[in-house]
């Protein structure tokens, strides 16, 4: 089972209090997209993916960034149950998405330099480092279902 | 992948622009690096302290702003122009290439994606997602030049 020191807790927590939700992950979907074009192929039937702009103001992207910045929300409200909770999640990306699952790496990167962006200086080595264990916690309870 | 002539431009571009700060900019992305990813310490055993915002992070910070520096002057022979400082790598330092590139399969990497996280934290508003995108393409090209002499 994964440990959280105190300090990692409060890192943790006071990320998701300073970050502005609606625009996190949003963005860092965009620019997973932008930065990684491959990962367009799965976002079919989001229409205009086709340049940086494009994407920028697609409202299905907008959309689905936030889904996807609320799973966060769920893991950290159940940070020492991450795996369980995220169970029928990564049955879904392997099962029904097909999604390759070395695209979470992707995604938690791009996830990684918005908030940096966003908190500066307060993101400091030791928040970097309680944010990217959260995030690789994530990304292998999303891997767990597959095979 | 490959770097277009847009992308050289940007490259340029963005480095004319963070060179002022670049050495904090390298201390910052080193100090990130050794304490979020502690197996890197191990090629540094050698310096008295490791910690971020320390003497030895400070100095190295800089040499390694001035190789980044000297890659975008080279950007369009890079396996060329790091030639020396690939054998550097390999043949003295034996630094596992892994520790360079923005992307490896299994461990979440390392030196280039520290720079980007400094990048975002000193210049966020310039950090647009095209520049990202480029400034990934460049640090992996570069990453790959500093592969090139390994074997």
């Amino acid at each position: 089972m994964v440990q959280w020191t105190d300090a990692e807790r409060a890192a943790i927590a006071d990320i998701f209090g300073k970050i502005d939700r609606d625009v996190v992950g949003p963005n860092a979907l965009a620019r997973c997209l932008i930065v990684y074009p491959w990962t367009r192929r799965y976002f079919g039937g989001f229409g205009n993916l086709y340049s940086a702009d494009a994407i920028l103001a697609n409202p299905k992207v907008a959309a689905h960034g936030k889904v996807v910045f609320g799973g966060l929300e769920k893991a950290v409200k159940n940070l020492d149950d991450i795996k369980i909770t995220f169970a029928p999640l990564s049955e879904l990306h392997s099962e029904k998405l097909n999604v390759d699952p070395d695209n979470f790496r992707l995604l938690a990167d791009c996830l990684t330099l918005v908030i940096a962006g966003q908190m500066r200086a307060a993101f400091t080595p030791e928040v970097q480092a309680a944010w990217q264990k959260f995030l690789a916690v994530v990304v292998s309870a999303l891997c767990r279902q597959y095979y | 992948m490959s770097l277009t002539d847009s992308d050289k431009a940007l490259v340029k571009k963005v480095w004319a622009k963070i060179a002022p700060k670049a050495d904090e900019i390298g201390a910052d992305a080193l100090g990130r690096m050794l304490y979020v990813y502690p197996q890197t310490r191990t090629y540094f055993a050698h310096w008295p302290d490791m910690s971020p915002g320390s003497a030895p992070v400070k100095n190295h910070g800089k040499t390694i702003m001035k190789a980044v520096g000297d890659a975008v002057s080279k950007i369009d022979d890079l396996v060329g122009g790091l030639s020396a400082l690939s054998d550097l790598h390999a043949f003295k330092m034996r630094v596992d290439p892994g520790n360079f590139r923005v992307r490896a399969p299994y461990i979440q990497t390392i030196l280039a994606h520290n720079l980007l996280v400094s990048l975002a934290v000193f210049f966020p508003a310039d950090f647009t997602p095209e520049v990202h995108v480029t400034m990934d393409k460049f640090l992996g090209a570069v990453a790959a030049a500093l592969s090139a002499k390994y074997r």
